[in-house]
This record gives C-alpha cells, structure tokens and sequence, in this order.
C-alpha cells in the first residue's frame, strides 16, 4: 500500500479537522478527492506529508513513517497557485533544482545527474525552452507545469496535486493529464484535490470523498454515486450544480 | 572643496578611518541579511527584533560581557514570547508584536536610565559609529564573520526556506531550525547595525537595500550583489556626509539609502515606475 492512513484524527486548538480517516491507496492510481472548503483536504494531504502530529491514528508511505518519508523525498506537494509568491526572484529551472535538494549534500551544489534530471523533467512538461524565465513570466499553466516539473525531479513515488487545473489553458490540462497518466503506468500513487467533478469520471480511476473524515473511497464506478455526493457536499446534487462558485478551494492554512 | 580632497582629508583622523571601514562592514553585513528579509517578509519582525535588543545591550553592558551576547539573547527571546502569545491566546501575530517589542524597549530605557552614566542612551538609540571604540569593531567583525559564514553555507537553503517552507519541509529539510537561523542572524545583524545607525533605524539597513534590490532584478544572485552595493555606498557616503555637515551619521546614512530606493522605484528598468507607465501605455493603442 502507498498511502495508508489509518483512523487519523487532526483538532487544531480543540478544532476537530478530521475525524477517524482511514484510506488506503495502492500504487498505479490516479485519486481524485472531493469535498468542500473546510472539509478536510488540506489537512488530509499535511498528515500525509507528516507536517500535522495526528491526536489518534497513523499515517504511512510505503510502510515507512513520515519522518523516514521526508528524508527519502517520497511524497510531493504541487502548490496551488495562490500559495506561491510568483514575484520570487527565482527562475523555472531554479525551482525544478529545488526539487533536487534532498538528494545533494547539505552545500546543495549540483552534480551532472541533478542537471540531467533537471532538463529531463522539463522536457517532459515542455518547459525547457523556458527554463531561464523568472518565474512570475509564465502564463498559468506554464506556472503550473514549471512546479510538476519539481516534483518529477523530487521523483517522488507520491504526488500530491492541489487544484492543479484551476486556471490553466487546455493545452497544460492534456500534457499534464498524459503526464499523469504516464507516472501511474510506472507505479506511482497520485491524489488530487479538485473541483471539477467532470474531469474526474475522465482520468481518475478512485475517488476519495471527504467531509471531516473519509465518506468513502474506491473505484470512481462504483463511489461516485449520487448519493454519496450528496453526503459529501450535505445536500442535493442539483445545488451542487447551481452552486458551483460556493465551492472554491479552501485555503492552504498556514504551515 | 574638490571631491578627492572630500573624501581622503578626513581621513587623516583615525576616528574617520574606522567608522568607515565599520560602515562598509556593516553596510554589507545588513545588505545581505536584507535580502532575505525582504523576500520572507520580515520587515515587522526586524522592527521588533532591533527593538528589543535594547535590555539585553544595557545589561550586558552592566555585567561588563560583549553586549552581542546580551542583545542576541533578547533578540531570541522577544520571538519566543512573540510565538508564544500567538500560540497561546487569541491575540494575532501583528498585536503580539507590537506588545513584545515596545515592552522590551520600555525595560531597557527603565535600565538605561538607573545604570550609572557609562551607558550612553543616544548612542544605542542613534548609533555611534564616529566614536566607535576597538571593543566594539572587534565584536562587529566577529559579528559579521558568523554571518556571512553561515549565509554562505546556508543561501540555498534559506531561500528555499523563504520561498516555498512546504516544499522545503516535504524533501526533509529541518524548516525549524531554517527558522531559528535566519531569527539569530537577524539578532546578530541587528547589533552590528546598531552601531553606526542605532536601534532606531537599523531596521532600514535591514529592509531597504534588499527592497532597492528588488526592484531592479528577478535574479537572487544579482539581487545580492546590488544590495550589498547600494548598502556599502549610503553606508560609506553617509558617513563621510555626516563628518563634513557635522549631522547625524545613521540618519546620513538611512536618507542616503532611501534616495537610493526612491531612484530605482522611479528608474528601474523593469519594475520601476517610469517602466510601469510606458508598458501600460503600450498595452492601450491610441
């Protein structure tokens, strides 16, 4: 199993975020996880990177504990875009070598197979024609590639996406989407914050519904269900169409 | 007067040649720190940490121990109690910091004013880089020496720290102790800065290169170096400014650092005013 979270309860200042969550999800899966502003997610996808210390309950990456987790590099984050300072002076491929810290000594200098994987995973976002470009000179969805490409040269096993098609152009939706498709043909374990309930019967091979804690999750045939829907967003799914604005991303609380 | 006579007459007084030299220290010591102030968004937090070094520099001049020690341990400190009242109490950051940085302040003058006269309130507060003694240079060299070393060491990591925590948490890095760094070398930077332009407005040498910097370049690597530029001239000129009209030194020196940013604001080639308006006018055919 390559997330396993096992009955995960998370309170901030006696705030209940997230009550007995258990979910297991196997290598080779495309995830898609639905559920409201506040109902959870992004305190889902801190537990499984380890930043929240669960009141009860576990949480493991390929078996191993987040601590473990982290120094291997296993789990990658691809940020929202509202959570990133696009005025950073930084360039494209300034921050795809980000992803390559956690493999270089603590003097964080380069060797040649950290450039060569470097160029290799912004050839594979089509970025590499703009790998000297700061950073707030790209379009949306070239931001949006720019910090996939980090997390393919992270080669993390897990990769979590947080709304990663908000915003972005058709073309950075199709690469990103085969992209995805291509790592979970070579195993890796993927899980996705959205709110595009449409693209999600697309590409998406599980779901996970959350509000507060996991309603239910398993094949996208059998889980997306009117009714499990509805308990996800606590009312009728025609509301949920009409009210489709109201269901904005929540926040990526401070970390 | 001629303008090389301006600048080497004065220095025939051994007072001059080591405000200089300790000004040009200074300048890029706090330049550098500066940048990565401006990028993390720290301005507020420089305010506090410089202000409540006070206590720890009076007591450490009464205890007769280098008062980098004593300001670095109230420097520290004010976070931990900044942290704590935001961790514990409904209090927002912004009101715990203006609490903790004006008690601390307030705890000092009370000390200043009940130690006997060998603490001198207006050089703490306004800087003494003219009257600079040996002592002092000494610690400000040290001062710096830990700084820059620890910068060098540590640049990608604390950009990273600055740039994207989650991420830099996520591949296992220590962002606590990332966090604990930059907040001591604020401590540090902040005592060198108070000795050529006091405690009052070191929190410029420690925002204003780094903001003028970025204004003028989307590379980090540049942005260093103009900074450390821009830190060193108004540090220098600011110092022989203050010889010839008799002023203020730190206030020379943060009025000089300040044209500097007006400059770029108005004239950078990209993200400058002049820059802005033209752009936008391109954007609106007539």
């Amino acid at each position: 199993m390559s997330i396993q979270v096992e009955n995960v309860s998370v309170a901030y200042h006696g705030k209940v975020a997230l009550h007995g969550a258990t979910l297991q999800l196997q290598p080779g899966s495309i995830s898609g996880l639905v559920g409201m502003n506040g109902s959870g997610k992004s305190t889902l996808f801190k537990a499984i990177m380890g930043f929240v210390k669960p009141q009860t309950g576990r949480v493991l990456i390929h078996g191993l504990p987040s601590r473990s987790v982290q120094k291997r590099s296993l789990v990658a984050y691809v940020p929202q875009a509202e959570e990133v300072d696009w005025g950073f002076p930084v360039s494209v491929q300034d921050v795809v070598m980000m992803g390559r810290y956690g493999y270089m000594n603590w003097l964080r200098i380069p060797r040649s197979l950290d450039q060569r994987i470097v160029q290799e995973s912004l050839e594979r976002v089509q970025m590499s024609e703009f790998r000297d470009r700061q950073i707030g000179e790209l379009s949306g969805g070239q931001r949006k590639r720019a910090f996939l490409a980090r997390a393919l040269a992270q080669q993390a096993t897990v990769l979590l996406l947080d709304e990663p098609f908000t915003g972005v152009d058709i073309k950075t939706e199709k690469t990103m989407i085969n992209l995805l498709l291509e790592l979970k043909a070579q195993g890796h374990t993927i899980l996705i914050s959205t709110h595009d309930l449409a693209s999600i019967t697309t590409f998406c091979d599980q779901v996970v519904l959350i509000n507060r804690t996991i309603l239910a999750y398993g094949d996208t045939s059998e889980v997306f269900t009117e009714e499990n829907l509805s308990r996800t967003f606590g009312g009728s799914i025609s509301d949920l169409s009409l009210n489709k604005s109201q269901l904005a991303r929540s926040p990526w609380e401070d970390l | 007067m001629d303008l090389v006579q301006w600048f080497v007459a004065p220095l025939t007084h051994a007072f001059m040649v080591k405000a200089v030299l300790v000004s040009m220290l200074v300048g890029v010591v706090c330049s550098v720190l500066s940048c990565y102030m401006t990028l993390k968004g720290w301005a507020l937090m420089g305010d506090a940490v410089s202000h409540a070094v006070m206590p720890g520099v009076v007591i450490a001049y009464i205890l007769k121990i280098p008062f980098a020690i004593g300001a670095f341990v109230f420097g520290v400190g004010s976070v931990l109690a900044i942290g704590f009242i935001k961790a514990q109490t409904r209090i927002k950051e912004d009101t715990a910091i203006g609490i903790v940085f004006t008690g601390f302040f307030a705890l000092g003058l009370v000390l200043v004013s009940k130690t006997p006269s060998s603490v001198d309130l207006t050089h703490i507060l306004f800087g003494n880089v003219l009257g600079i003694s040996n002592q002092d240079i000494l610690q400000t060299i040290i001062i710096s020496a830990i700084t820059l070393i620890t910068i060098a060491l540590c640049r990608k990591d604390l950009l990273l720290f600055c740039f994207d925590p989650t991420h830099a948490r996520s591949i296992g890095l220590n962002t606590t102790a990332l966090y604990y760094t930059l907040l001591s070398l604020l401590s540090l930077t902040a005592v060198a800065g108070l000795q050529t332009v006091g405690i009052i407005l070191v929190v410029a040498m420690l925002v204003t290169p780094g903001a003028t910097a970025y204004l003028l370049t989307d590379r980090f690597d540049h942005m260093l170096g103009i900074a450390i530029g821009s830190g060193v001239i108004s540090s220098v000129l600011g110092t022989y400014m203050s010889y010839h009209l008799d002023g203020a030194t730190g206030g020379c020196i943060v009025v000089l650092q300040t044209f500097l940013f007006i400059l770029a604001m108005i004239f950078a080639p990209k993200h400058g005013l002049i820059a802005k308006a033209r752009l936008q006018r391109q954007q609106q055919p007539s």
